[in-house]
């Protein structure tokens, strides 16, 4: 796996890591819960015909800055400003989890930024019938397998690399966590259902038949709430044996999905 | 020195099986075990146990702050010490504290801290706690990446309503008021109530205690030998930032229990000890560490000198993984003092000297203990112990104990009479 070109852009004042591989039509990637600590199969899979550009969102591995950002208009402004600084502009967009919700404000917020878009288990909603898990609240041991079907996969992606700074490693990993929080506590709800109308860009959400994070449900809250608006275009797809990072546990098959619907 | 009668008011009949049967005494603990009749006696016990400590001469009673929270019954410690300012005269009311963070506007606290100290006569000690994860993250869902600038800025907006003389408009980042003019105001402004602020060993807590000139509190339910990394490290950043070693700059809390002699006071002990330490610190380990809660200096210092005590002990992670549950343990590790007057003398000394503090707070209920049991833990103290530490750093001023109005000046409160009692 060879890895990408590493470039950065200032963010209200904050250096952010864009990691960009491929070649092809553009397309966006802002990273679920954890971040990128490292470059995954995933990415690779979708760079074998696109130019794949991945911004990191402030406090998220290799990008500073969350501690500037106090509401979510000033988060929706700083993913903006990464989003145009990284050349994505109309280019087509994919995003999970936390990213997932950023994906899916840039489309209803700025139609024209965004060609075709793709969430993977977004975060944004809250269903009091079927209340998502609390990310924030759980012991170390059960974590991982929170947040992928195969736990091994989440460790794979926190596993300080080689020679990796033993004292700076975990507290990045944690930043990553405290930007997450930051955005979405408590309930992961930042009203978005009142804006997914917005969204005219034709969509594909994915979600893991297995995400013990967000119900798999969720997705047809999602569907419905796009639809309200003149997007007819929108389509659901479960991924199996998939958990809420469905594109740490299952590489291939969301690769394939996302690289289908941009096609 | 100062020693002070602290109260956390812990639900006294959490059941024998609850570790077994309940995840955490905190946050999410189960409603089917409180029982609001029993609470009735419960509070009423314990604000009995607050006045009698203020009868026998402790320097101040002390209450504080918890949310859903099976050891501390009060959400709201200032409704207690607005009964405790009418029930007593000249003890100091020491509310340790409000977390800040919490209040919407925080205004709140400078107003009810106001109507304390004017209700008190000028007894109010006003603490300043950021709040566990527990309390404010999780029961109270704050934002851990939020919760210390919004405590800071929270801070400064309380201070200015209490000293500035005319109506200002506040420009927070996370608090905007057009008009904020406290009614009322408290009595001691010269140039406010005395801030404490109970905080974990971070090196940041300390610089700023000693910027404002504010007590720095080390409340560990741990005692005495864990917490003298943490006061140690105090007293060194002081050293550096050229503040003397006055020892009332700190306060301490810390478990005693007194009896006529050792065997009595482990037979009179052991079962609240073992209470304390077993069920009401039995907390689910997945509340301790909302990500932001804990600054990265302090991460990385806890990362980097993982044999320092002080920085190991900041973390609620690590204190909840410390547990010792049984009553040798709890004894060997410091956490409870126990004895006959002499020993808890001698013990009580060197613990104020060694860790150089001149505000003792002293647990002496906790967990289960009954009431008749705590007034006699209580009265042994003061008639035994507290007359033979007494005299510790008389060579210093406490210049952070509250200035109440002169004993003549302030309200006369007649006595409660029941009604059936005054028909008599």
């Amino acid at each position: 796996m060879s890895q990408p070109v590493t470039t950065t852009i200032d963010v209200n004042g904050h250096s952010c890591r864009i990691w960009t591989k491929g070649s092809g039509p553009k397309l966006g990637f802002l990273a679920g819960l954890g971040g990128l600590p490292r470059w995954l199969p995933f990415l690779d899979r979708l760079a074998e015909g696109r130019t794949v550009i991945a911004p990191s969102l402030p406090g998220y591995p290799g990008a500073t800055g969350h501690t500037e950002l106090d509401t979510h208009l000033d988060w929706i402004l700083a993913v903006r400003q990464l989003v145009d600084g990284a050349g994505l502009s109309g280019a087509d967009l994919v995003g999970a989890s936390v990213g997932g919700a950023f994906a899916a404000e840039m489309a209803a917020i700025f139609p024209g930024q965004v060609r075709r878009l793709a969430l993977i288990a977004p975060f944004g909603l809250f269903d009091d019938k079927e209340p998502a898990a609390d990310p924030w609240a759980q012991r170390k041991d059960v974590l991982p397998g929170l947040l992928c079907a195969d736990a091994a996969n989440w460790n794979e992606l926190v596993a300080p690399p080689e020679g990796a700074n033993s004292v700076e490693w975990p507290i990045e990993m944690t930043r990553a966590s405290e930007a997450a929080a930051r955005a979405f506590w408590p309930l992961g709800n930042t009203r978005l259902e009142k804006r997914l109308r917005l969204i005219s860009a034709p969509t594909l959400i994915l979600w893991g038949d297995r995400d013990a994070l967000l119900p798999p449900s969720y997705a047809v809250k999602f569907a419905e709430g796009i639809n309200k608006g003149n997007n007819g275009a929108t389509r659901v797809e479960t991924v199996g044996n998939a958990g809420h990072l469905a594109y740490l546990d299952q590489p291939d098959a969301v690769a394939k999905a996302v690289l289908g619907h941009f096609a | 020195m100062k020693l002070m009668w602290f109260h956390l008011m812990p639900y006294t009949e959490l059941p024998e099986d609850f570790n077994r049967k309940h995840p955490s005494v905190w946050v999410d603990i189960h409603s089917s075990l409180f029982d609001p009749r029993r609470a009735h006696h419960m509070y009423n016990d314990f604000m009995d146990e607050l006045e009698y400590a203020a009868e026998l001469g402790y320097d101040a009673i002390c209450v504080n702050e918890h949310h859903s929270n099976g050891y501390g019954l009060m959400p709201s410690p200032n409704l207690i010490a607005s009964s405790l300012a009418r029930r007593t005269t000249d003890t100091a009311l020491c509310v340790m504290g409000n977390s800040l963070a919490l209040y919407n506007p925080p205004t709140r606290v400078a107003e009810e801290f106001a109507m304390i100290d004017c209700i008190s006569g000028g007894r109010l000690i006003a603490g300043f706690p950021v709040g566990s994860p527990m309390d404010t993250c999780y029961a109270y869902g704050q934002n851990p990446s939020l919760l210390r600038e919004r405590y800071l800025e929270a801070h400064d907006l309380v201070k200015r309503a209490w000293t500035e003389k005319d109506t200002f408009a506040f420009n927070g980042r996370y608090n905007q008021q057009r008009y904020v003019n406290i009614w009322p105001r408290p009595i001691q402004n010269e140039p406010h109530p005395p801030i404490w602020i109970p905080g974990g060993g971070s090196v940041e807590t300390w610089r700023w205690c000693a910027e404002m000139d504010y007590v720095y509190c080390y409340l560990s339910y741990y005692g005495y030998k864990a917490g003298l990394a943490t006061m140690q490290g105090f007293w060194n950043e002081m050293e550096k930032l050229g503040k003397d070693r006055n020892p009332y700059r700190a306060g301490f809390l810390q478990f005693v229990g007194v009896a006529e002699s050792r065997q009595q006071a482990l037979d009179l002990y052991t079962e609240p000890a073992e209470y304390f330490y077993g069920r009401c610190l039995h907390v689910d380990a997945r509340f301790a560490t909302p990500p932001g809660y804990t600054t990265e200096a302090t991460q990385r210092a806890g990362i980097q000198s993982m044999v320092s005590k002080a920085a190991n002990t900041a973390s609620y992670s690590s204190k909840l993984s410390m547990k010792a549950t049984n009553m040798k343990d709890i004894v060997d590790g410091g956490y409870v003092i126990v004895g006959s007057p002499d020993e808890v003398v001698e013990q009580i000394r060197n613990v104020a000297t060694s860790l150089n503090v001149g505000h003792l707070m002293l647990l002496l209920q906790y967990g289960n203990m009954s009431k008749d049991t705590t007034k006699y833990n209580t009265r042994l103290f003061a008639e035994k112990v507290m007359p033979k530490v007494k005299d510790l750093f008389g060579e210093w001023e406490d210049k952070w104990w509250p200035k109440p109005m002169a004993k003549g000046q302030r309200a006369a409160v007649p006595p409660f009479r029941p009604q059936t009692v005054a028909a008599e």
